[in-house]
Parts: C-alpha cells; structure tokens; sequence
C-alpha cells in the first residue's frame, strides 16, 4: 500500500487568506479514501480541497485531514447526442470544455473562472453570468454519487435521496464526498459571444437597465466602479451577451475549437503597495472610460467568461498578505437603498476594489445552504489590511439589515451570530447532518467557525 | 506508432503516457492487475480521445500466463508497436532485510516478471523486424545504496537485460529504450522524505514519447539525473561505503 498521508502542511484558499496547518492526503481511488477514513485515528475529520479557487476556509480543515482530490478526475461517459456528461468530481471545468467544446457543447454554468471541480461547483452551488434566466449549477445536475460518513455510496437526485441532494448542493463538502456526477450540457453553435456592452451612469441607471432588458441577454453582468462618488456613485460597464450564432460569425471564427491562448504568469507577489486606492482608482476611471456608451461586439467565449484566466496566478497582484472577497445577495425589494449604503461605505472608507461586479440575481433554488436568491449580487476584491475585519463586520450588520446575505465560497470573517440570520435553513441542513454524519467525520474550518454543524 | 501495449498502466507515469500517446491518436491497451482503475482509466481516455482503449488484466508474477495474455493482445489490435513496461514495485528495504520473502517479491516484480514478459515481446518483434520495448528501470540501479537496494538491484539487473536485448534486437530493427528516472512526484513516492529536483509525471512521460520516437538506447529523465549519476558512480567504492545514502 503506498503512502498517502503527509505530515502537516500550510494550506490557503484562492485569498490566501488564512493560512493554515492540515494533513493532506491525495487519494486516487475511492478505496484509497475509504482506507483513509477508516484507519486513520489520529485524524478525526476531513474536507475536501480540489483546485482551491474557493477564496477562504471552505476547503480548509486545521489540524485535521484534507483530502487533495484532483488525481480523482476521470470521465465516465459522454452522450453526444443528448449533451448528458458524467464524469469524476475532481474533474476540472477547463477539462470538460477542452472534451465538449469541439463536439458542440457548453457548460451549463460556469464562474468566473474555469479551474474549478465539478465537485467543487456542486459543493459551493456556484452560479455563472446567466443565473438571472438560468439558476446554479445544480439546476444542470441530474445526479450524483456520495460517499457519506459510513462508508456507503448513495446516489442522490431530486427523486431518489432528494433531502440529501438538497443539504449536498451548496454543502461545503460536509454531507460527504462527492464521487461521480451526470449532469447536463448546453448545445451551442460557434464559441462565440454576442456582447452588448453599455455604460450606466450611476447605479439608479445600472439598475433600470439590468430590470428593462436583462430577459433578453442569457448572461449579463456589469463591471461597477466602487470609487466613484455623488451623481457617479455606482457607474457601470454593463456586459450583457447571448451565444452567438452561426451566421453571426465569419467563416473562420466557425471552427469548434477551445481557445486556449498562451497564458502569463504572475510569477512573484506584488510588493503590498503596488495596489493601492490611487492606483485602483486610477485603473477603474480608465477602465469606465475605454468602454464606448453602447456597442455591440463579437468576443471569444474565453474572453468574455474567464478574463482573468489568461493571468495565471493573479491572486498575487495582492501581495503576500492577500486580499479578502467579498460576495452579497441583496433582495429585490431592497437591493437599490443596500446596494447604495454599501458603495457610499466603500467610497468613504477609501478602501478600493480593483475588481467589482454587480449582477443580477435569479430566484433561490432548494439547497439549503446555497447562496444566491432573487436581486442583485455585489462581488468585491479588498486588500487585506488589520483594520479590514472590523470593517466587513460593519458590512455584514449592514447586510442584515437590508434582508441580504454573503456567499460563503468567498467567505473567511463572518461570525456565527451572522451566518444564523443569513442561513435561515441552517437547522434543516443540520438535522441533515446529524443524521448521516453524526460524529462529523466530515468537517471544515469554515463550519467550526461559522457554527454550522452544531449551535 | 499506432498500436502501443502499456504494461502497468495504472502508474502515474503510464496514465501521463497514455494521455499523450492517445492525444496522437495511437491505440492502447492497458494493462494491469486492478481491473476496476483499468476500466475507469480506459472509460476517460474514450471520452477525451477519439482512439481505440482496452482494459486488460494482466498480472506480472502469473508467469505461465504471459504468452497467452501477449496473444491476446496482439489479436485485439491486430498488430502491435511497441510495448512499454511501467509498473514497478518499491516495497520496503527494511523489511526486505529481515524478511526475504519482502526482499523475492521486490526482485520478482520489478526484474524476474519482466524478463518473462519482455522475452514474449523480444520475439513477436524479433519476427515483425520493427517495432520498440521501452521499459522504466531506474537511477536506483546505477549504485547499490543502504537505502534500497533490494529495489535498486532488481532495477540494475533489468537494466543488463534491457542492455543485452537491445544489442541482440537492434540489428533487427527493434528498438530497445531503457528509462532511468529521477525522483518523480508519483503515488510511489508521496509522503517520502529527503526527495529532491522532484519531476512531474507529464515531464517524465514526455520525454519517454521522445526517446522512444528517436531510438535513444538510454534515457535518464529529467536529463540531468544522467550528470548525478555519473558522479555517484565515479565516487571510489572505499568513500562510497562509508556514505549514508
């Protein structure tokens, strides 16, 4: 039997923020996993890390077990006549459009970024640009298998084990491992974009054009400038796209093939100063600027999905003490006064975003601890600074009171007291959890911080 | 190349192999003892690539087996390339020291079991007059150390065979390459202590591909393992006995 366990190792999310001691293992079959969860009594619990792009303490699990589950990224089958995927979860979004891409095919759903599992994606119910017409990913999601606390392989679907499914989507990998996943593609005609790009003045504009047109565009988002302020407070680039189809593209834009351009490193951490509120707001004022009023253009899928993909490494533009981000949900109702209160506090506590994007939001699915819900979503990058914690604090009460939540994939300060209010559905997914994991064999950072395996 | 046996295929290294060889569109069987990796290896390499994948169970020490098995194989595609021996088996060189049933199992599989299977091959290929057998020993077998060499005797005894074979085929037009890598970041040696230059089984596996694709008779991958080597060999056996390694 060959070696699998390693002594203690510091370990970071995507934020590298915080870091922490855990004993990772990288397992590569199921019964290498199993041996593991059963033999090892020294180590009480494990949560699952796959391509760490989750931002803070998901995936972490200090002083105890990670397991490391990219070598578990195999693919099963692949219909293509009725777009039907079932792969290993450890396989990456970036695998599947290298396999799917050329035959035709498209994720469903994809973030902001490509290096991420399907495991990952399930576990943290991620949403894309389209989560406005189309909801998460799970919405794709016809089955999967788990490999819960006793050893046993369950397949759960919205008909079979469906209270189960519903705690797994968006369950930060603590109902279980996993294993296999069938899920659904999307047909798509060229590897193309449509994107209507246009500028919103301020906020109140942003917003009336996101609830005027948003139905047409399948994906839309808007780039928001965080450092502007008065009659500007909240402008915009607004990106709203749709597949483009055949005949919109030239002839040698036809061919069905992933575009995977040679990609730049970030190979050193930036100097802490180098991101600073005058050079963030001088990048977003030329940023606002270089995109025209209104236009209409052709962008490569890669370009328009995941700009930030092409820079490998980029979280080390922050520097070595890293960046926190910052995810809300507003809801409908309130979202315009949220919002607004939330862009005047970041205006005038100087602290800058060098990357915020605002979007729309779709109704909230089943899963109990899944975060998006019908509004808009503010996404932020800060700088970390000492006096970063006190602030988010403040956010998060401003949060509540506006009736809106942070998304736990990008979370690493919320207090329990808070996730509480935020994650009503909490006690549902414990009574869940006690049921089919009542030692916690599966736990994580995150869940002993936030409380939510016990009050 | 169109038609490559990997023996061992569930080894990191093989798995970096067969990714690379099917992306050029060559046939594979894939072989090995676990039966259920070997399916899940085959079912994904189908999914990604638009060749032929078998799955075949194949088990080094089940000797009277290995014509068979070899007939087989050569059936299902019909006519064979190359063949490229993967697995190998570290074992534990403490144990081995007390226990010489740990120490035969280290010698059978990594040396006995491939003379039986590469003879097999050597034959089908001597009567083809083409083709290639690439076989991974290792820089293990360069110097008997403290440390392993139970592991490194099997792996220098392989490389004699794979040395006296090529100069017995090559005339005939059959390639022997004999693979000595370094340290690899593989299943075999994670959580080992005192690795260093550690090498990604993609690194390895490529330039396998090349050394096959040029006939090289010797490949230490990465290179400069053949410059670490060649002064390990150089130190004068009376220091060599005293040094820890």
């Amino acid at each position: 039997m060959h070696n699998i366990l390693l002594p203690a190792k510091k370990l970071s999310g995507w934020g590298r923020y915080p870091v922490e001691e855990c004993f990772i293992a990288k397992p590569s079959t199921v019964m290498d996993v199993q041996m593991l969860l059963k033999k090892n009594k020294e180590i009480k619990n494990w949560i699952v890390y796959g391509l760490g792009r989750s931002y803070g303490d998901t995936p972490l699990n200090k002083n105890g077990g990670v397991i490391i589950f990219t070598k578990w990224n195999h693919f099963i089958s692949f219909d293509v006549q009725s777009g039907i995927l079932e792969c290993e979860a450890g396989v990456s979004f970036n695998e599947i459009l290298d396999i799917v891409v050329p035959r035709g095919y498209f994720l469903p759903v994809t973030p902001g970024t490509k290096f991420v599992t399907v495991g990952g994606a399930i576990a943290n119910d991620v949403h894309g640009k389209n989560h406005h017409v189309d909801g998460t990913f799970s919405e794709f999601v016809k089955d999967f298998t788990l490999l819960t606390a006793s050893g046993e392989i369950v397949r759960c679907s919205r008909s079979e084990n469906s209270e189960l499914f519903w705690a797994t989507i968006g369950g930060l990998g603590l109902t279980g491992i996993i294993l296999t996943v069938r899920f659904q593609l999307i047909p798509i005609e060229t590897t193309y974009i449509d994107v209507h790009y246009q500028r919103a003045k301020n906020l109140d504009e942003a917003l009336l054009l996101f609830n005027q047109s948003d139905e047409k565009y399948q994906y839309s988002v808007a780039w928001i400038d965080c450092l502007a302020k008065g009659s500007s407070l909240g402008r915009c680039v607004l990106m709203r796209g749709n597949h483009a189809k055949l005949e919109q593209v030239d002839l040698k834009q036809r061919k069905m093939q992933t575009q995977n351009k040679n990609k730049i490193s970030i190979p050193f951490d930036f100097p802490s100063f180098a991101l600073n509120s005058f050079s963030i707001k001088a990048f977003n004022a030329i940023y606002y600027n270089i995109h025209p009023k209104n236009e209409k253009k052709i962008v490569d899928y890669e370009k328009f999905f995941y700009p930030l993909d092409s820079i490998l490494h980029w979280n080390r533009m922050y520097g070595k003490r890293g960046f926190i981000q910052y995810q809300v949900v507003f809801p409908l109702e309130s979202c315009q006064a949220g919002l607004t209160k939330m862009l005047e506090r970041l205006s005038e506590s100087k602290r800058s975003s060098f990357l915020a994007v605002l979007k729309s939001s779709g109704d909230e699915n089943q899963g109990l601890l899944s975060f998006p819900k019908r509004g808009f979503t503010l996404a932020l990058d800060i700088p970390y600074d000492d006096s970063l914690f006190d602030f988010l604090k403040s956010l998060d009460e401003l949060v509540i009171s506006y009736g809106g939540r942070v998304y736990l994939a990008k979370d690493s300060t919320l207090s329990p007291e808070h996730f509480k209010v935020m994650y009503p559905k909490v006690n549902e997914f414990r009574r869940i959890k006690e049921k089919i994991d009542p030692n916690h064999l599966f736990s994580s950072s995150m869940a002993r911080r936030l409380g939510i395996l016990e009050d | 190349m169109k038609n490559v046996l990997i023996l061992g295929a569930t080894s990191d290294i093989a798995k970096a192999i067969a990714h690379q060889l099917a992306r050029e569109n060559v046939n594979l069987i894939l072989a090995g003892r676990n039966e259920n990796e070997l399916n899940r290896i085959a079912a994904d390499l189908q999914v990604r690539y638009k060749g032929n994948y078998y799955p075949k169970v194949f088990k080094p020490t089940e000797y009277e087996k290995h014509n068979d098995f070899f007939r087989e194989t050569v059936k299902l595609l019909g006519r064979l390339d190359g063949v490229i021996l993967c697995y190998g088996y570290l074992g534990d060189q403490k144990i081995a020291e007390q226990d010489n049933s740990m120490a035969r199992e280290i010698i059978e599989i990594n040396y006995l079991s491939c003379v039986s299977i590469l003879h097999v091959a050597a034959t089908y290929f001597e009567n083809l007059r083409a083709g290639f057998i690439c076989a991974i020993s290792s820089v293990a077998g360069d110097r008997g150390r403290q440390s392993n060499y139970i592991y490194g005797s099997a792996k220098g005894a392989l490389s004699l065979f794979l040395q006296g074979l090529r100069n017995r085929l090559s005339k005939l037009g059959v390639k022997v390459i004999t693979v000595k890598p370094g340290f690899v970041d593989t299943k075999m040696t994670f959580g080992h202590k005192g690795m260093f230059l550690v090498a990604k089984p993609d690194k390895v596996a490529k330039d396998i591909i090349s050394a096959i694709k040029k006939g090289k008779p010797i490949l230490y991958t990465p290179f400069f393992w053949k410059w670490i080597m060649l002064i390990i060999k150089l130190i004068p056996e009376k220091i060599f006995m005293r040094l820890s390694l």
